[in-house]
């Protein structure tokens, strides 16, 4: 017997605000960005004290960029938060599932957990640096201090709001404990922890620029400490965008790879 | 009250079971005996509160009963186990992956061989009309496909018996219609004893041949009421004055129950 029934959510309604083709968009965007840059543009030249033009900025980008300084700090700057990132949600994720399988893992992990998120990373680096000198691995820790923070939570939760229907269902087609966990609660929590990975990277990078304006050999912090110095305001704006820009980018990849991975849930 | 039938595939006996809510201990069930026989579609309905779901969990072997036990194909129920199919009324579809994904899901836990896993669930799929959905996601599925497709999940896995827990329960009127026809399509073309729980006193006398009515506080057997329709059952029979009449004596027993005071608690 066929039962004339259409799937759902086949083709997806296009709401209101998105009758934009995506060409106009994008020009809307880019005319939005211009207007922005002559907006910055009409400032300076008014003369407001000590602000720099856009082209200026750029002059002091392209200088930056041919000596290799921009390439060597921002190298730096994302190999620490990477570094601390990837060390962070690499335990963030198995502490995280421990803490929403076991109870007693979670009674023995929550306190400190809850009790660390409260304080901000920033404020670990006086101890860091204290304890742990000023090379690389002070930096590294409170970036990864950050990143496994925020990670863990996301993944605590995702393990805790699987669905009891979910496992039961697993469970009579004959599952064990073991395949349960693999089969059902990884992907299950496979979001949260997307979004944990996502918040994680957010404060990483915030933290890595801190972290450099404190103690470091190089970096986009650093820079921005020795341009402060100088009083060198295109160099800051160089670096800020470069901060901005990175960022940006790391988090558009980290979504490309979520909406890939989450492509089953259902959106409302 | 006893039901005891010779050659029973799910047989439970002298069952309770009880839940402590907030320090106090409640009766779900108190003492439930009853015996599907095997190739059986029995339908138990009753008010909310009546322990009927909890029936199903403890065959399903989803609770560890506090007294007494359930008997599958001479077996006691110790765990959850391929043996016993279960739907469930949220369909409880594995929404990362594909229809035809979750349809393997059980025989891929048997070590099933992959060609083998495709031939079964394509048979599966076919008998309840998925095949053209096979590799869509169950975003993309509507209520009643969704069920359709827990449906042939749970029968992939060949399990001895079926245990539904309200499953149309989520879904409009006309679509629960269907699938009640369309199940007994499934059923009439791969025979399996059903223990079948639902509110609906329609669907529990349209799809059984032996309905059972539970009673609540503390949750137990009030009748058990025999539907003398013959299989396979059509539209013209659910509008027969048979079929009102065994739907007036189940809601009866369902609605006016000596002892129970608002039902819909």
């Amino acid at each position: 017997m066929e039962i004339p029934e259409n799937p759902t959510s086949r083709k997806p309604h296009k709401s209101g605000s998105r009758k934009l083709s995506r060409k106009a968009m994008l020009s809307i965007n880019f005319l939005s960005v211009a207007a922005g840059i002559f907006g910055w543009w009409l400032v300076s030249a008014i003369g407001v004290q000590g602000l720099p033009g856009p082209v200026e900025v750029l002059e002091r980008g392209r200088e930056l960029i041919a000596d290799g300084t921009l390439a060597e700090d921002s190298g730096a700057s994302l190999a620490r938060v990477l570094t601390g990132f990837a060390l962070g949600t690499l335990l963030a994720i198995p502490v995280g599932f421990l803490m929403g399988w076991y109870t007693i893992a979670r009674g023995i992990i929550e306190p400190y957990v809850q009790f660390f998120r409260t304080i901000p990373p920033l404020a670990i680096i006086p101890l860091a640096i204290v304890t742990m000198g000023i090379g690389e691995v002070p930096k590294v820790f409170v970036i990864f201090l950050a990143a496994f923070l925020s990670c863990v939570i996301s993944t605590f939760q995702g393990v805790v709001g699987v669905e009891n229907t979910l496992i039961n269902a697993a469970r009579v087609l004959g599952a064990n404990s073991w395949t349960v966990f693999i089969r059902v609660v990884i992907p299950a929590s496979s979001p949260f922890i997307l979004v944990g990975m996502r918040i994680g990277l957010g404060a990483a990078w915030a933290t890595v620029v801190a972290a450099e304006l404190i103690a470091a050999p190089n970096g986009l912090g650093f820079r921005m400490q020795q341009a402060q110095l100088y009083y060198d305001l295109p160099t800051i704006f160089v670096s800020l965008i470069t901060i901005g820009i990175l960022g940006l980018i790391m988090d558009r990849l980290l979504l490309m790879v979520e909406a890939r991975l989450t492509r089953w849930q259902e959106r409302r | 009250m006893t039901i005891q039938t010779k050659n029973a595939m799910i047989r439970f006996e002298n069952l309770r079971q009880e839940f402590s809510l907030s320090g106090a201990t409640f009766t779900a069930l108190d003492g439930v005996n009853l015996d599907i026989a095997d190739g059986e579609f029995v339908t138990v309905v009753g008010p909310s509160g009546c322990g009927k779901s909890t029936m199903l969990n403890a065959a399903a072997g989803l609770l560890d009963p506090t007294s007494g036990r359930v008997v599958v194909d001479d077996i006691e129920v110790s765990g959850p186990s391929p043996r016993t199919g279960v739907i469930f009324q949220q369909y409880a579809l594995f929404p990362w992956l594909t229809v035809r994904k979750n349809v393997e899901f059980g025989l891929e836990l048997k070590k099933m061989p992959a060609k083998e896993r495709r031939v079964i669930a394509d048979h599966y799929l076919d008998l309840v009309g998925l095949t053209r959905f096979a590799d869509a996601l169950p975003k993309e599925l509507s209520g009643g496909m969704k069920q359709r497709c827990a449906i042939a999940r749970a029968y992939a896995v060949n399990p001895e018996i079926l245990l539904m827990d309200e499953p149309f329960g989520a879904l409009d009127a006309l679509t629960r219609v269907h699938m009640q026809e369309q199940l007994l399509e499934t059923w009439t073309k791969e025979r399996r004893t059903v223990m079948f729980v639902t509110h609906d006193v329609d669907e529990a006398v349209f799809l059984a041949s032996r309905v059972i009515v539970m009673a609540a506080r503390p949750g137990r057997i009030y009748k058990e009421i025999k539907v003398d329709l013959p299989y396979p059952r059509t539209e013209s029979m659910r509008l027969s004055d048979e079929f009102a009449r065994l739907r007036a004596k189940v809601w009866e027993a369902v609605y006016h129950q000596p002892d129970a005071k608002g039902a819909d608690e």
